[in-house]
């Protein structure tokens, strides 16, 4: 079943019609995506790549059946974007915008809350590369042709080290059931653990590669979580053993600037809650490759 | 983006914060005006830089007469200021602001910070401020207390009032607290920030509340619609080439190694400076070239990595997503021909179009140094610095 996109969920892209949108679209659509349309406010009733444009998210949502939406929409809008596709009925939205101002999440965190459990909206991001089912569909900007179809899911902050790791399994045979990737800004809309648990309880994934990095609290949380509810192996990797306390390295949440937000603290609450934590960035993929064959001859 | 002291105390006073009255210097002259003007028998020197711990390091003083102000304020100016806040160059001193002396009978600390588990804006306070807040959770951790703001109902008059009250204040001071929190609430959320400080907030001699000094900081994200925000950046504050960096879209941060990096993603930027230390290097800088990096920007990533003077070899990691990989070894070839390089370069290229990126970088004929992985690359580097090989 893979998690939160397969080749059935119905994709809308808000802010198709812009040049980065139309660009991953088209790419999407290209590897079997089921996209249904896309929302410009203004543009409804117009068609691009062959779908209907709509002018809201509501609209949308009643005349294809949409239940999933990638936001493309530039930052100072973005989380108008965010806002719209919640209370349109949108149960899974991914945003790559990187840009967002902190308290605009803030507000976005606090509107998703008025919804019931029912129907409240999934946000993965911002500022991520998008989730990717391998073989069945993706939302984001991810190069598709890097990731093997497989049963390891993936839970990462950035983008690129995301493929680095996807890829180091493919070398070594190992595929990917689904790969999420939550974002560098210091408040996202999913977290680790909220990740880790989607992918124990989905019964197409073994294991899970988990790639965190310096700053905040959501690794030590997950952490926390998968030492009590997790029953699958996870593999993880903390980026920033090297990085100096206190600079914003790239990524607007990259900042040590807390106890336990350092990558070396990071290791070793992740190690004392039973989690493999790869040595270095190029032993991603044969660290799971070691943790897989483990539970094998365990089993 | 952080601002000066003088310019947080002129927007948290616009926005009902008491703040003593003051004035700015930008010479010894204009120092000891400024002591003229404020009148009284003693003055408060200090100097304006983007960094904590001034007094410690000799950027405040309490001066007894405009003599003293204009020969003490003479001394600063131009030097550069290094604190425990930053690193060894410090900061260059090119404004002061000058303060009649306060009298005080207590201090207080107060900080408003963005709370990234509680996705909420948290006031931190503690009966015991004038000492960094590190310091503080450290020595006496029971007496910092915080409290969440709902960003739906803002700061509510009650979490106000128990705050005052807890931290030990009595009579007309809880008003005059209750009155700050909201003010520095206000301005945290109207104006984009990502942190308020005022450490210390003192109780003067008569039993009202200053804040005797105040730190500001600003979602960078948000500057495009705070334009008067913007206005207040001070590039002689910032590193040259940081700024610079930053001008051309490049995130760059200066480090003390040797090996220059240029990598696309935060991600992969860090890890690969993982790497390079376990491999037994030093990274000289950390460089994400972005997404849709043309051939221009990386020539551009290589001349930043190349004003550092310590860098020996340059390491290219590229895992290309919205990326193209030949777009960047187009990129590095020019790059290698415009800058005349006389160091070496090892690339790794990895993701969308890598055949063609490497078909580029065979066929330049160039003596770069190639790898398949990320392991390798990182080993290659470290092998290449010319110190190491004589």
């Amino acid at each position: 079943m893979a998690i939160l996109i397969t080749e059935k969920t119905k994709i809308l892209v808000q802010g198709m019609s812009g040049r980065i949108g139309q660009f991953h679209a088209a790419d999407m659509i290209r590897h079997g995506t089921n996209v249904v349309g896309g929302v410009t406010p203004g543009k409804g009733g117009e068609r691009l790549l062959d779908r209907p444009l709509f002018n809201t998210v509501r609209e949308a949502v009643e005349a294809t059946g949409a239940e999933a939406s990638l936001v493309f929409v530039p930052p100072p809008f973005a989380a108008d974007a965010i806002m719209e596709a919640a209370d349109a009925g949108i149960r899974t939205a991914v945003c790559v915008t990187d840009g967002i101002p902190a308290q605009d999440m803030i507000r976005v965190k606090r509107f998703l809350r008025r919804y019931p459990e029912a129907r409240k909206m999934r946000l993965i991001g911002p500022n991520c590369a998008g989730v990717i089912s391998p073989g069945k569909g993706f939302m984001g900007i991810m190069p598709p042709h890097i990731y093997m179809p497989g049963r390891v899911g993936i839970v990462g902050r950035s983008g690129t080290l995301g493929y680095e790791a996807a890829s180091q399994m493919k070398a070594l045979g190992i595929g990917v059931s689904t790969s999420v990737g939550i974002g560098g800004d210091p408040i996202n809309g999913s977290s680790f653990r909220d990740i880790l648990e989607l992918f124990q309880n989905d019964p197409e994934t073994d294991a899970v590669m988990m790639i965190g990095e310096i700053g905040g609290p959501q690794e030590a949380e997950a952490a926390q979580w998968a030492a009590r509810h997790m029953t699958k192996p996870v593999v993880a990797y903390i980026a920033g053993l090297s990085a100096p306390r206190g600079r914003k390295m790239g990524h607007a949440g990259a900042i040590i600037s807390a106890f336990g937000e350092s990558a070396q603290e990071k290791v070793e609450i992740l190690t004392a809650a039973g989690i493999t934590v790869a040595p270095n960035p190029s032993a991603m993929g044969e660290t799971v490759a070691r943790v897989l064959a483990g539970r094998r001859k365990a089993a | 983006m952080d601002i000066h002291e003088y310019q947080a105390k002129d927007i948290l006073g616009r926005f009902g914060v008491p703040v003593p009255k003051g004035g700015l210097a930008y010479s010894p002259e204009q120092a000891a005006y400024r002591a003229r003007e404020l009148g009284g028998h003693a003055w408060v020197v200090k100097a304006q830089v983007h960094a904590g711990g001034r007094g410690a390091a000799g950027g405040v003083r309490l001066c007894r007469s405009v003599e003293e102000v204009q020969t003490y304020a003479a001394s600063l100016f131009g030097r550069q200021l290094a604190t425990k806040q930053t690193d060894a160059a410090g900061k260059g001193v090119y404004r002061l602001w000058v303060e009649p002396a306060c009298d005080i009978a207590r201090e207080l600390y107060l900080g408003f910070v963005l709370d990234r588990k509680s996705e909420r804006i948290m006031i931190v306070a503690s009966a015991h401020g004038g000492m960094e807040i590190e310091d503080l959770a450290e020595t006496d951790p029971m007496s910092l207390r915080r409290m969440t703001i709902d960003p739906a109902t803002g700061l509510v008059e009650f979490q106000a009032r128990e705050l005052a009250f807890g931290l030990g204040l009595t009579g007309t001071q809880i008003t005059q607290m209750v009155t700050i929190l909201k003010a520095c609430y206000r301005a945290y959320r109207d104006l984009d920030a990502m942190m308020v400080e005022i450490n210390p907030l003192v109780i003067t001699g008569a039993g009202d509340l200053l804040a005797l000094d105040a730190k500001m900081s600003f979602d960078t994200n948000a500057l495009f619609r705070r334009p008067e925000i913007a206005e207040l950046r001070d590039r002689s504050q910032e590193d040259p080439r940081e700024s610079t960096a930053g001008d051309h879209g490049l995130a760059y941060v200066g480090l003390t190694g040797d090996i220059g990096c240029i990598i696309n993603g935060a991600g992969l930027a860090m890890a690969t400076m993982d790497m390079i230390k376990l491999a037994g290097g030093e990274p000289a800088n950390f460089l994400d070239i972005g997404g849709g990096a043309s051939p221009e920007r990386v020539v551009r990533a290589f001349r930043t990595v190349l004003a550092d003077r310590a860098v020996s070899v340059i390491l290219v990691n590229i895992f290309a997503g919205i990326n193209r990989c030949d777009w960047v070894a187009e990129g590095v070839v020019k790059a290698y021909r415009e800058v005349g390089m006389t160091l070496p370069v090892v690339v790794r290229l990895a993701g969308t179009n890598v055949e063609e990126g490497k078909a580029i970088l065979q066929g330049s004929g160039l003596p770069l140094i190639t790898a398949d992985t990320l392991a390798e690359a990182a080993a290659k580097a470290v092998a290449a610095r010319p110190n190491l090989a004589a």
